[in-house]
C-alpha cells in the first residue's frame, strides 16, 4: 500500500507543481511531466507486486463524509486494471512531453496538472474499497479527462466535442448514483464488502434492476453501443498522448467497474451472460462497421475502441455463462480471454494512438484521403503503427491473437457440450469475433496502406517529418510489449490467473485445471510462430547476403509503368473501403452524393461519402431535439431579471414555510 | 411584556413601514441607519441577568458601528456619486406597498403563532417582527430598481434574521454573529463598489436593465 499512497501522493504535489505561477512556466510543465512519471512508476511497480506477490493489503482512514471512508485495497484484480493505467500513464507521459514541445508553457501547465489527477483519481478508481471514495474517484475522473478533451478549447468542434462527453458521462454517473443507493440502503454501509453480503439477498426485481444500473452506468463509460456517441467526439478532439490514455485504459474503468460491482450482485444468473453476449457482439459488429467507414484516423480508432470493448464483453459473456453452468473451463477461458484483452487494447490501442499523434504531428492532418506514402519518412512511426495494427487484428505471432485466441477457445468448450443454450452461445460468439475480426484486418489495411504506402496525396503528407526521440520511445517500447506478450503467451496468461480467481471462486489449482485444454495448443502455435519469425530472420539475412556488393536501384511505387503517375490515380483508404462498405451500407446509412464518370471520355466526375454514427442521427439527436423543445416551456421563466429570480426563491421557501408550519 | 425590548420592536417595524412608503432615497437610508440603531441596543436588553459581559458590549458596538454608520454613510456616499435621489419607477407603487406591508404583518404574526414558543423568550413580538422584517427586506429587492434600494432590502431582511438571532436564540455563539456581521460587512461593501461601476459605465443603477449584459 505504501506504493500505492506515495504514487498518490507525487501525482498532487506533481499537479500542484504544474500550475504554480512561476517565472518561468516551463519548468512548472517539466515538473509535471516528471511528476506523472515517477508517480506512475511507482504505482506500476505497486501494480507488478500485487499481481505477483499475491497478498491482498488494505488501508483505511476514517473520513468525515457520511458513509465514507478512505478506504483504498489491493488484490490482483486492482493490480491488474493498475498495471496498463500506470503503464500507459507513464509512456503517455513521456510521448506528451515530445509531442508538446514548444507550445504555450501556461495552457501546458494546466494541461499537465489535469493529466496528474486524472492518473491520480484512476488509480484511485481501481483501488477503492468504498463506493463513496469510488465515486468521488469517478467523477474526479470524468471532469479531469474533460478538460483534457477541452484542452484547445479555443475551437468550436473541440468544445462541442467536451460537452457530449461531459453529458454522457453524468448519465451513466446517475446510474451508479442509483446502483449504490439501492444497494447501500439494503447494506446499511457503503463499504464494497457489504454490498457483497446484501447483494446475494436482493429481492428479484431489484437484482435486475441492479444489473441494468452497472450495465448502463459502466457501460457508458466503457462505450457499449448505444452507449458508444461520445467516444468518436472525444478522442478526436484530446491531444493524442491523452486519447491513448482514454481510449486505452480510461474506459477499461468501465470494465472493471462491471466486474466488481457484478461481484457484489450474486451469483451470476445465465442471463447476465446472455445480456453481454449481445451489447458484445453489438459493439463489436458495429463498432468495427464505423471504424471502416471513417476517414479521420482517431475517429478510426476510437470507433474500434468500441469494438475491442465488444470483444472484452464478448470474453466476460463467456464467463459469466460458464460460471451459471458451472463451467470452469469455460468461466476460467472467457474471464482470462477478456482480461487479457483488456491490457492488450491498452497496449495495441495505446500504441495506434501516439502512431496516430505522430502523423497528426508530422503532417497537420489525420485524414487519410490526403495523407499516403508516410513510410518512408516516417519509418519508425510507420514500423510500430504496423505491428499495433497486427496485433488489433488479432493475428497470430502478436498479443490480439492471444486474447482473442482464449475467448474463442472458451466458446468452443461450450460447443462441444451437451446443453443446447451452450453451443448456440459457443456458435454466436466465434462467428461474432470471426466476422469482426476479418473486419478489422480490412479497416485497419486500408489504415495502414492509406497513410503509409503508396504516394503522397497532398503537400502536407509530402512535408512530413519523423517524430522526435521522446515520442519515438513509447511507441517502440509499446510495440516491443505487443510482440512480448505475443511469443510469451502461455507466461501471459498465466500472469492473468491471479485476477481470474478474483472472480470464479475455485482454488488455483481448479482454475489451472480449467485453462490446461487451452495451455497446449497455444503453446504450439507460440513456438510454429518462434520458428517462422526464425525462418523470416534467416532469409532476411539470405537476402542481405545475396545483395551485398551489388547495386540496388528504387523507382516509385505502383507507377504501373505510366510515364508521368500523378498520386490522384492511387486508390484512396475510402475507395479502399467502398465494397465493403456497400454490403453493410443499408446497416449504417451511408450516404453518397455526386456524378459518376460516364461515357468513352467521360468529363469531370466527383463522389463524396459519408456515414453519421446512425445511433447519433436516428437516436440521440431526434430524442434531445424533443427535449430541448419540452424545455422550451420553461423559458419564459428564464429572462435574466434579477429580481424575478429572487422571487422565486422566496416564494419557494415561503411555500415551504407554510407548507411545515401550516 | 418586556418594556425596553417592546419599544425596540416598535421602532423597528415603524422604521420597516416608513421604508415601504418613502421615495427619497436618502430617507431610506436614514431609516435603515435608526433601524440598526435600535437593533443594535438589543442585545444589552436581553442579556439582563448578571450584568452584560465584555463580549456582549463588544458585539453591541460592532453592530451599532457597523449596521448604524458605517453601512449608512458607504450608502450615501453611493448616493452622492450617482446623482440620484428617489426611485423613479417601482414595480409596486408606495400606497401599494404600504398595503403589502400591512398583509406582511399579518402574516407574520400568523406564522410565529403556528411557531413552537420559545422557552424563556423575554418577547412575544420578537418572531412576528422578524419575520417582518424578512419579508419587507425581500420585498423591498423585489419591488425596488434602484441598486442602493436593492442594498437596503438586503440590509433589512438582514436585521430580521439578525433579530431572531439576538432575542430568540439568545445562546447564540458570539462568533457566528461576528461572522455575520463580517459576512454582511463585505456584501454591503461589494455592493456599494458595484454600484459606483455600474454608475460609472451606464449612467444608471437600474437592476432591471442589467439583463441587457447578458450575452
Amino acid at each position: 500500500m505504501f506504493l500505492i499512497v506515495a504514487s498518490l501522493a507525487v501525482f498532487s504535489v506533481a499537479a500542484l507543481f504544474a500550475v504554480l505561477p512561476a517565472h518561468r512556466p516551463v519548468w512548472c510543465v517539466r515538473a509535471g511531466i516528471f511528476g506523472a512519471c515517477v508517480g506512475a512508476a511507482a504505482g506500476l511497480l505497486a501494480a507488478v507486486q500485487g499481481l505477483f506477490g499475491g497478498s491482498i493489503e488494505s488501508m483505511r482512514i476514517p473520513w468525515s463524509i457520511p458513509g465514507g471512508e478512505l478506504h483504498l485495497g489491493m488484490d490482483p484484480l486492482s493490480a491488474f486494471f493498475l498495471l496498463p493505467i500506470t503503464g500507459l500513464g507513464l509512456l503517455g507521459a513521456v510521448y506528451g512531453a515530445g509531442y508538446q514541445r514548444g507550445g504555450d508553457a501556461k495552457k501546458l501547465g494546466v494541461g499537465w496538472f489535469h493529466y496528474n489527477v486524472l492518473l491520480a483519481s484512476m488509480v484511485t478508481v481501481v483501488t477503492a474499497r468504498n463506493a463513496i471514495l469510488f465515486l468521488i474517484a469517478w467523477e474526479v475522473m470524468a471532469l479531469s479527462s474533460f478538460f483534457l478533451v477541452t484542452h484547445e478549447h479555443d475551437k468550436p468542434q473541440v468544445r462541442a466535442a467536451g460537452w457530449i462527453y461531459l453529458v454522457a458521462t453524468h448519465l451513466g454517473t446517475a446510474f451508479l448514483l442509483a446502483l449504490f443507493v439501492i444497494l447501500g440502503e439494503k447494506a446499511g454501509s457503503y463499504e464494497f464488502s457489504a454490498f457483497a453480503k446484501a447483494g446475494a439477498s436482493l429481492s428479484p426485481g431489484l437484482a435486475v434492476a441492479a444489473f441494468a444500473f452497472t450495465l448502463i452506468g459502466f457501460g457508458t463509460k466503457a462505450g457499449f453501443l448505444p452507449l458508444h456517441v461520445w467516444l468518436p467526439e472525444a478522442h478526436p478532439a484530446a491531444p493524442s498522448h491523452v486519447s491513448a490514455l482514454m481510449s486505452g485504459v480510461m474506459i477499461k474503468t468501465g470494465i472493471y467497474g462491471l466486474i466488481r460491482l457484478l461481484a457484489c450482485l450474486g451469483a451470476p444468473p445465465a442471463w447476465w451472460g446472455w445480456c453481454l453476449l449481445a451489447v458484445g457482439l453489438l459493439s463489436g459488429v458495429m463498432g468495427v462497421l464505423l471504424a471502416l467507414s471513417q476517414r479521420d484516423i482517431k475517429r478510426l480508432l476510437a470507433y474500434c475502441s468500441v469494438e475491442n470493448i465488444g470483444v472484452i464483453s464478448l470474453g466476460l459473456g463467456v464467463g459469466y455463462l460458464g460460471l451459471s453452468r458451472g463451467s470452469t473451463t469455460m468461466a476460467a477461458l472467457g474471464f482470462a480471454g477478456a482480461l487479457l484483452h483488456v491490457l492488450n487494447h491498452a497496449i495495441f490501442k495505446g500504441l495506434l494512438f501516439l502512431g496516430a499523434g505522430s502523423v497528426l504531428h508530422g503532417t497537420g492532418t489525420g485524414d487519410m484521403d490526403l495523407l499516403g506514402g508516410l513510410y518512408k519518412r516516417m519509418p519508425w512511426t510507420g514500423t510500430t503503427f504496423l505491428i499495433g495494427a497486427a496485433s488489433i487484428c488479432g493475428l497470430p505471432p502478436l498479443n490480439g491473437f492471444v486474447s482473442e485466441f482464449l475467448i474463442y477457445f472458451g466458446a468452443f468448450s461450450g460447443v462441444v457440450s451437451t446443453s443446447s443454450a451452450a453451443v448456440v452461445s459457443g456458435l454466436v460468439v466465434i462467428t461474432g469475433l470471426a466476422l469482426i475480426g476479418g473486419i478489422a484486418s480490412a479497416t485497419f489495411a486500408k489504415a495502414f496502406g492509406g497513410i503509409f504506402l503508396g504516394e503522397p496525396r497532398s503537400d502536407q503528407a509530402l512535408h512530413a517529418h519523423e517524430a522526435n526521440g521522446l515520442m519515438r520511445w513509447p511507441m517502440v517500447a509499446l510495440a516491443a510489449c505487443c510482440v512480448l506478450i505475443g511469443f510469451l503467451a502461455p507466461l501471459a496468461v498465466r500472469a492473468v490467473l491471479p485476477a481470474v480467481g478474483m472472480i470464479v471462486p475455485v482454488s488455483s489449482d481448479a482454475l489451472d485445471a480449467g485453462i490446461a485444454p487451452a495451455m497446449e495448443p497455444l503453446g504450439w502455435i507460440t513456438a510454429g510462430c518462434a520458428a517462422f519469425a526464425a525462418l523470416v530472420a534467416l532469409l532476411a539475412l539470405l537476402r542481405l547476403r545475396l545483395l551485398s556488393g551489388r547495386t540496388v536501384g528504387e523507382t516509385g511505387t505502383w507507377d504501373c509503368g505510366y510515364a508521368r503517375p500523378t498520386a490522384r490515380m492511387q486508390y484512396t483508404a475510402s475507395s479502399f473501403g467502398q465494397p465493403l462498405m456497400a454490403v453493410f451500407a443499408g446497416l449504417l446509412g451511408t450516404g453518397g452524393t455526386g456524378t459518376a464518370p460516364r461515357g468513352i471520355f467521360p468529363a469531370k466526375a466527383s463522389h463524396t461519402s459519408e456515414t453519421p454514427d446512425p445511433f447519433r442521427s436516428r437516436f440521440y439527436d431526434p430524442l434531445f431535439l424533443r427535449t430541448l423543445g419540452l424545455l422550451a416551456l420553461f423559458r419564459g421563466a428564464q429572462h435574466g431579471r434579477v429580481q424575478m429570480y429572487v422571487l422565486y426563491v422566496a416564494l419557494t421557501l415561503i411555500a415551504f414555510l407554510i407548507f411545515s408550519l401550516g | 411584556m418586556n418594556l425596553p425590548i417592546d419599544s425596540v420592536m416598535l421602532v423597528l417595524v415603524v422604521t420597516n413601514l416608513l421604508l415601504l412608503g418613502l421615495s427619497q432615497l436618502r430617507s431610506c437610508v436614514h431609516a435603515v441607519a435608526v433601524q440598526g440603531f435600535a437593533l443594535g441596543l438589543l442585545p444589552l436588553l436581553v442579556r439582563q441577568s448578571g450584568g452584560p459581559t465584555v463580549w456582549t458590549l463588544l458585539v453591541v458596538l460592532v453592530t451599532i458601528g457597523l449596521k448604524g454608520v458605517v453601512f449608512p454613510k458607504l450608502l450615501q456616499e453611493a448616493l452622492r456619486d450617482a446623482d440620484v435621489r428617489r426611485e423613479k419607477r417601482p414595480h409596486v407603487g408606495y400606497t401599494m406597498s404600504m398595503v403589502m406591508g400591512f398583509v406582511a404583518l399579518a402574516g407574520a404574526a400568523w406564522l410565529s403563532s403556528r411557531l413552537p414558543a420559545f422557552s424563556g423568550s423575554p418577547s412575544t413580538l420578537a418572531a412576528p417582527v422578524s419575520f417582518f422584517m424578512i419579508f419587507v427586506g425581500l420585498f423591498i429587492i423585489l419591488s425596488r430598481n434602484h441598486a442602493v434600494n436593492q442594498i437596503v432590502g438586503y440590509l433589512v431582511l438582514e436585521n430580521g434574521i439578525y433579530v431572531f438571532g439576538v432575542v430568540l436564540l439568545h445562546e447564540l455563539p458570539l462568533l457566528v454573529e461576528m461572522g455575520v456581521l463580517l459576512d454582511a460587512f463585505a456584501a454591503v461593501f461589494v455592493m456599494g463598489v458595484a454600484v459606483y461601476h455600474i454608475n460609472s459605465e451606464f449612467d444608471h443603477v437600474d437592476v432591471d436593465q442589467l439583463d441587457k449584459l447578458k450575452g
